[in-house]
């Protein structure tokens, strides 16, 4: 893992508070797990059946009936629990899940995300990212703030089709981190070493700066 | 309705049942929960022209990848197959048919299905390109998508432990679908690992009553394994 997507996931695990039930997309968001500090009071909930997850003791042998949603083994803190697909989709839909990270294709000024189907290209379904996005209060993205192509993943409207509509809270790229806004995009916190005009440069959306409050991580 | 006491059933008779052309509900999410030993059964047995619901496409080489290879599945009805990439390949070349659904919304259509409903309304996928096709309908000065139940003529479950009855118990995430798709086809077979006697499960910890199962096969605990993958968080 580079040293940004490092700098990136300790950001983002500063984004969970004591207490939270927290949904980890799969891909990048799963790595938060190690980034969490260890006596932190907080349930992990994986789409296909549990609340409570935790990684695999190290050097324990995996119990095979126990994967997350990306299906990796998983393993169990004191007061987790298992259920069936309907009640895991029930808690989502009824909004108990308090934080939601995923990954992005794309993203836009109005919070529309897009992390689903690349027509012609990538079609595998769209999985449980749907009822995430558009029923959990707060859904933070974590994705790389250009593709590699070098190319705008924050964009001013995105263009694949959408998981949902103004369902982004909060953006972490590895240049930024992004509040969405009914004015549009501010930015709460810049990488260290990056200027505003690099930022502004690699981006596609407009973005809200006030130098004066900005942060670095 | 198959008599309480005849349901414990040698897995080639259970799985003789299904003929050609039937819908099959699968259990299971990745591998947890996938009833490996009926589908490989079925596979032997050579049943074609499938129609499958499946939470995904298990991987290439175990469980429904299987019949998927072996060119017995016309249709897949299911969330994500992203794991499986010869169901891809078959889905782009046009020998798999597949319809995708939002998970939870599969799950809901099955679970419906198994509590004898029509349907139910939702708010999920509005405006997004999933509406297309759907019927909606205002309710109380709000729009909802009609989303129809999934019924299938047959279900394949997996559970930990059942009893001579067909009373079973699901473990960790390999509850999953089972429970749902237990309620929602029209022939049950359950697989468990143990089939104990009647009277050794306490009620309570009874996860499907007995009165939606018509088939229990006793498999070996093995036949888990194929679907082992090496992989931790």
């Amino acid at each position: 893992m580079s040293s940004d997507q490092e700098r990136l996931l300790a950001r983002a695990a500063r984004e969970v508070l004591p207490g939270q039930i927290v949904n980890l997309g799969i891909g990048l968001p799963t790595r938060l797990f190690h980034y969490l500090p260890p006596d932190m009071d907080v349930l992990v909930h994986s789409e296909n059946g549990v609340l409570g997850s935790q990684p695999v003791a190290h050097g324990a042998e995996p119990d095979l009936e126990m994967i997350d949603s990306g299906g990796a083994y998983i393993g169990t803190r004191p007061g987790a629990s298992v259920f069936d697909s309907a009640l895991s989709f029930a808690m989502i839909r009824r909004s108990r899940i308090d934080i939601t990270f995923m990954g992005a294709f794309e993203v836009d000024q109005h919070g529309n995300l897009a992390n689903w189907k690349i027509p012609g290209k990538f079609s595998p379904g769209i999985g449980g990212a749907m009822e995430l996005a558009q029923k959990v209060d707060k859904l933070v993205v974590l994705c790389s703030h250009n593709d590699k192509h070098g190319n705008p993943k924050i964009l001013k409207q995105c263009r694949l089709p959408l998981t949902a509509l103004h369902c982004v809270s909060r953006i972490i790229t590895d240049k930024a981190v992004m509040q969405v806004t009914k004015a549009g995009l501010e930015v709460v916190d810049i990488a260290e070493g990056l200027d505003v005009a690099s930022l502004r440069a690699a981006t596609d959306a407009e973005l809200i700066i006030d130098e004066t409050r900005l942060g670095r991580f | 309705m198959t008599r309480l006491n005849q349901k414990h059933t040698a897995i080639e008779t259970a799985i003789a049942l299904i003929p050609d052309g039937a819908s099959i509900m699968v259990g299971g999410f990745g591998s947890p929960g996938t009833p490996f030993a009926l589908l490989d059964e079925l596979l032997a047995q050579g049943q074609k022209h499938l129609t499958v619901i499946k939470n995904d496409a298990n991987e290439p080489d175990i469980g429904i990848g299987r019949l998927i290879r072996a060119g017995r599945i016309d249709r897949l009805i299911t969330s994500h197959i992203g794991l499986n990439r010869t169901a891809i390949e078959a889905m782009n070349q046009g020998h798999l048919a597949v319809e995708m659904h939002p998970q939870g919304l599969l799950a809901e259509k099955i679970r419906c299905a198994g509590a004898g409903h029509y349907g139910f309304l939702t708010d999920i996928g509005l405006g997004t390109e999933i509406a297309q096709g759907r019927r909606e309908i205002e309710c109380d000065g709000r729009t909802w998508a009609i989303e129809p139940a999934i019924r299938a003529d047959f279900a394949l479950v997996h559970a930990d432990l059942a009893d001579a009855y067909g009373n079973l118990v699901y473990r960790g995430t390999a509850i999953n679908f089972n429970p749902l798709m237990a309620m929602a086809a029209d022939k049950v077979i359950a697989q468990a690992f143990r089939v104990e006697a009647p009277g050794t499960l306490p009620p309570e910890t009874v996860h499907t009553p007995c009165a939606f199962i018509n088939h229990i096969v006793q498999v070996d605990s093995a036949t888990s394994e194929q679907g082992r993958r090496a992989h931790v968080v």
